[in-house]
């Protein structure tokens, strides 16, 4: 590629003076002409029957236009990845989340108020929270519609002959480790506005992080509301905040357009933030059975695992989890035997979804702890272990994932430096050290038929760049590591590109800001998408400067020739001298990126990403014997990042994925009583503040990845993959008490304590 | 029933009618159609509503529109220069990569400028201080502390 000058450099991200000036134009921030408010009722049950629905007074208030409830969803209309979940309920209800009416008004307090003067029956039943309790032969359905409260999709993964391994190996480590549910708390909440034109074409305006897949929900959705032939358009505000959030579409945006559709008006709806905690979807709980076993020199015979997750009343895309929770369980570090299953469990709790790194966190969290079980058990320094078992480039693992890329070994190795490892293990002083590892897809994830993302290139007469794009900006940076690889392939500057990134019109498809795949994917898109309007454009300018296309080079937006630099014309000219003459033309390119990667086979064999990233994180840490707190002295994150196109870019990811993983590890839970959860406000639910953050290095490690772009492989979700486990193993280094369900708190320390002093007493 | 009040918003007097239960975000945000300020929560808990009345950082959501009177206020609309120019935090902000979405920025920007204004080189400790009840989640905080000390005497 040669000397690179834009691509590698640290430079700002180009959305930030919008967003810092205040001039960033949320969902929150937007209006259409005419405009409605909508609010959405919930059950007051976790589960009930309704028996009666009175919505007169509501509708007789004044301002209010339109009341809708269950019996107003056309065709039975159901959404969600096994199209489970009406967007307004009635019959029953199956959780506190549940929405079983909605107003619009012509402001929001009307509407509120509307909403107290519903009038709603219910016949309570009785409720199962417990997944364990949902599984036994004869409960009670959740579903009355489904057989079993254990969904219809059975993830499995077979490999080698784990019976055998256990018989051959020399240590064996078992245990059962459990997760709790954890909220992304994006601090823009969630909200859309749904608006007609008056041939019933839908516009939706949303904070959405898959454009292309809303488009199609909504369009399946118009169909089964009775508008055929219709066009849907997406146009996404400035988001504040994914994380995995806004990865599928929810019932508040079914709601907005068919309020809108009633109304003949445009209709909003905003998330509270008491409703962005109850009613979006959080990380799985989960229950993880696991045993792992090693031969007399620390080499690893076999994994098995056993998962159930807690699918809550219906099912998003977010039941899918087990699929990538898979990538550890089948290929960190090299496993000769696995063996893994995992039921996904109705019950009446909230449903979940996607949050970073897509169920590789629970999986991690069980694997890297029972490593260093393991290690104990065979008597081995928890490095050595890892270190033993290291991935390495060139390796094709149990699930048939070809590893072309690979620097964990780095990364294990910078933590080690880094944290003094040495010095610090084994002393069970007080203090302790620990560590663990990860891969994640680093290349993409195909998990939908498509994992490709479009770009268009046009560049407009005064030598301007446009780029169109399908990816997202969600606050990761998209729009300024496109801008990079486009400026650097062009020889333009930044600031001669303008990203369009937030219109279904407009833009190509692409599945979404999903996967850790946006620098990898919308970025070889967006190179291809380079290099052919580079060729148009070398092409003209070879004919108009008398000079073999070869000889020609284009620096800050003026093409020159190697061989005589006085050679030389603008950008802009050459296109001017293109467009402006007889059957001139406007330059335009495109390119559609689909990389190379398998959907899983019926045994979930295939090389679901291209590259695969690597990670390793460690921490010291002080453990308070008398209050179990636990202080965080120094946390090193290692990525293997395989070329880091903007490393200011890239340590945020991971400094923001560290604090995310730091806060599920040790503080993090959305407590749900009986179905209603007790702490929907950032006053109970404690995500880290700018006191919580510990000495924390990001280390970026370069593995060049050769399918990736300039060398890049993905880092949006790796930071918070591998930090609950490190962060487990040092409690367990300072003073011998493993914490095997998260978050870890003081309390659970102490009493493990206490346990572990009658023990020995 | 409405009041009339009269302050400094942005250097710049206004002479209004409130209603007495409005917030001074919803004001802001509603009336004056002035969005830089974000709600986050509504009840004091996130920070994205920051403003500066006479040199405090104040949750606005939770600010009652009357105790504006005779005061002097400053949202992230004021911060910019005449001549388009950012606020020196600002522009850390923006070289220091301190911002991602973006949605707790405007608050983050003034809760710290309000530090800054009082206090030429705040401690590390002071800095956090300022900042603990402004929620982030993309950043991790790190980047938002460096641009912060950037401005205050450099690291």
């Amino acid at each position: 590629m040669g000397d690179l000058k834009i691509v590698g450099q640290r430079i700002p991200k180009k959305d930030a003076p919008l967003k810092a000036t205040g001039d960033a134009i949320y969902i929150q921030d937007m209006k259409v002409p005419g405009m409605l408010y909508g609010k959405i009722l919930y059950s007051k049950y976790p589960h009930a029957r309704i028996v009666k629905i009175d919505t007169g007074r509501a509708e007789a208030l004044p301002g209010v236009k339109v009341v809708l409830t269950g019996a107003d969803v056309p065709n039975n209309f159901k959404f969600g990845f096994l199209k489970d979940n009406p967007p307004l309920k009635s019959g029953k209800v199956l959780s506190t989340r549940d929405e079983i009416a909605a107003v619009a008004a012509i402001s929001e307090e009307i509407a509120e108020e509307a909403l107290d003067l519903i009038e709603v029956e219910y016949e309570e039943l009785t409720g199962i929270f417990d997944p364990l309790e949902a599984m036994k032969e004869g409960s009670a359905l959740i579903h009355d519609e489904f057989k079993s409260n254990v969904l219809k999709m059975p993830w499995k993964f077979v490999h080698g002959d784990v019976e055998a391994a256990k018989k051959e190996s020399a240590f064996i480590a078992e245990d059962t480790f459990s997760t709790q549910w954890v909220t992304h708390c994006c601090l823009g909440t969630s909200g859309c506005i749904a608006s007609f034109d008056a041939s019933n074409n839908l516009t939706v305006y949303s904070n959405t992080q898959i454009p292309s897949l809303a488009q199609n929900d909504f369009l399946e959705a118009l169909k089964a509301f009775g508008l055929k032939k219709k066009r849907v358009r997406v146009i996404q505000a400035v988001i504040g905040g994914g994380f995995g959030s806004k990865l599928d579409t929810y019932a508040y945006e079914y709601i907005a357009i068919l309020l809108a559709m009633k109304a003949r008006k445009p209709v909003k709806i905003v998330f509270s933030r008491e409703e962005e905690f109850f009613a979006t979807s959080p990380r799985q709980c989960t229950i993880t059975k696991i045993s792992q076993g090693c031969d007399k020199d620390g080499r690893l015979t076999f994994r098995e695992m056993e998962m159930v997750l807690d699918n809550g009343a219906y099912t998003s895309w977010g039941a899918t989890t087990p699929s990538v929770m898979m990538v550890p369980i089948s290929s960190l570090y090299k496993v000769p035997n696995i063996k893994y299953t995992a039921k996904c469990v109705y019950t009446n709790n909230t449903y979940c979804q996607a949050f970073r790194g897509y169920g590789n966190p629970q999986a991690t969290f069980a694997i890297e702890s029972c490593l260093d079980q393991l290690a104990e058990k065979a008597g081995i320094d928890p490095l050595e272990i890892r270190r033993i078992n290291v991935n390495e480039s060139g390796e094709v693992t149990p699930q048939n994932f070809r590893i072309t890329s690979c620097g964990m070994k780095d990364c294990i190795e910078e933590v080690v430096k880094r944290l003094g490892w040495k010095d610090k293990i084994g002393k069970h002083n007080g203090r302790g050290v620990g560590m663990a590892s990860l891969i994640h897809v680093g290349g993409a994830a195909r998990v939908y038929k498509s994992d490709g993302c479009g770009t268009i290139i046009k560049v407009d007469d005064n030598g301007k760049v446009d780029v169109i794009t399908g990816s997202s900006e969600i606050g990761q940076g998209s729009e300024t590591i496109i801008s990079q690889i486009v400026a650097e392939v062009l020889g333009v500057s930044m600031d001669d590109i303008n990203v369009i990134n937030n219109d279904t019109d407009v833009c190509p498809w692409d599945v979404g800001a999903h996967a850790s795949r946006t620098t990898f994917v919308a970025g070889n898109s967006a190179l291809g998408a380079a290099k052919k309007i580079k060729d148009q454009i070398m092409e003209i300018a070879a004919k108009n400067l008398g000079e073999p296309v070869e000889a020609l080079e284009m620096m800050d937006g003026v093409i020159f020739s190697r061989n005589d630099k006085e050679k030389n014309i603008p950008l802009g000219k050459v296109l001017r001298k293109v467009h402006y003459t007889l059957g001139g033309r406007m330059l335009v390119a495109e390119h559609f990126y689909d990389p190379p990667n398998e959907n899983f086979d019926q045994t979930f064999r295939g090389n679901l990403s291209v590259a695969y990233a690597y990670g390793a994180h460690g921490v010291e840490v002080e453990v308070d014997k008398e209050t179990g707190q636990v202080k965080i002295l120094n946390y090193i994150a290692a990525h293997d990042v395989g070329k880091a196109i903007n490393p200011l870019l890239l340590e945020g990811q991971i400094y923001g994925g560290g604090l995310q993983g730091i806060g599920y590890a040790l503080g993090e839970r959305m407590i749900y009583d009986k179905g209603y959860l007790k702490n929907g406000n950032f006053l109970d639910y404690k995500m880290p503040t700018a006191r919580d953050i510990p000495p924390v290095q990001a280390v970026i490690v370069e593995s060049d990845e050769h399918a990736g772009p300039f060398g890049a492989k993905g880092i949006g979700e790796p930071g918070l993959v591998p930090t609950a486990p490190a962060i487990a193993n040092a409690i367990y280094d300072a003073v011998g008490v493993r914490i095997k369900d998260l978050p870890i708190t003081p309390e659970k320390i102490l009493k493990a304590l206490k346990e572990k002093a009658n023990e020995k007493g | 029933m409405k009041k009339e009040i009269t302050f400094t918003l942005n250097n710049e007097k206004v002479v209004v009618e409130v209603d007495p239960k409005w917030t001074l975000l919803y004001f802001l945000r509603n009336i004056m159609e002035m969005t830089g300020t974000k709600e986050g929560c509504g009840y004091g808990e996130c920070g994205a509503c920051t403003v500066i009345v006479d040199g405090q950082a104040i949750n606005s959501c939770i600010y009652p529109v009357l105790e504006a009177e005779g005061r002097k206020i400053v949202t992230i609309e004021g911060l910019m220069a005449k001549n388009g120019e950012l606020d020196p935090l600002q522009k850390a902000f923006v070289d220091e990569g301190a911002v991602q979405c973006g949605f707790c920025i405007p608050g983050m920007i003034m809760s710290s400028k309000a530090l800054l204004d009082e206090k030429e080189k705040p401690t590390e400790d002071e800095i956090k201080e300022s900042i603990e009840g402004n929620l982030c989640r993309c950043t991790g905080y790190v980047k938002i502390i460096d641009a912060i000390k950037s401005v205050a005497g450099g690291r």
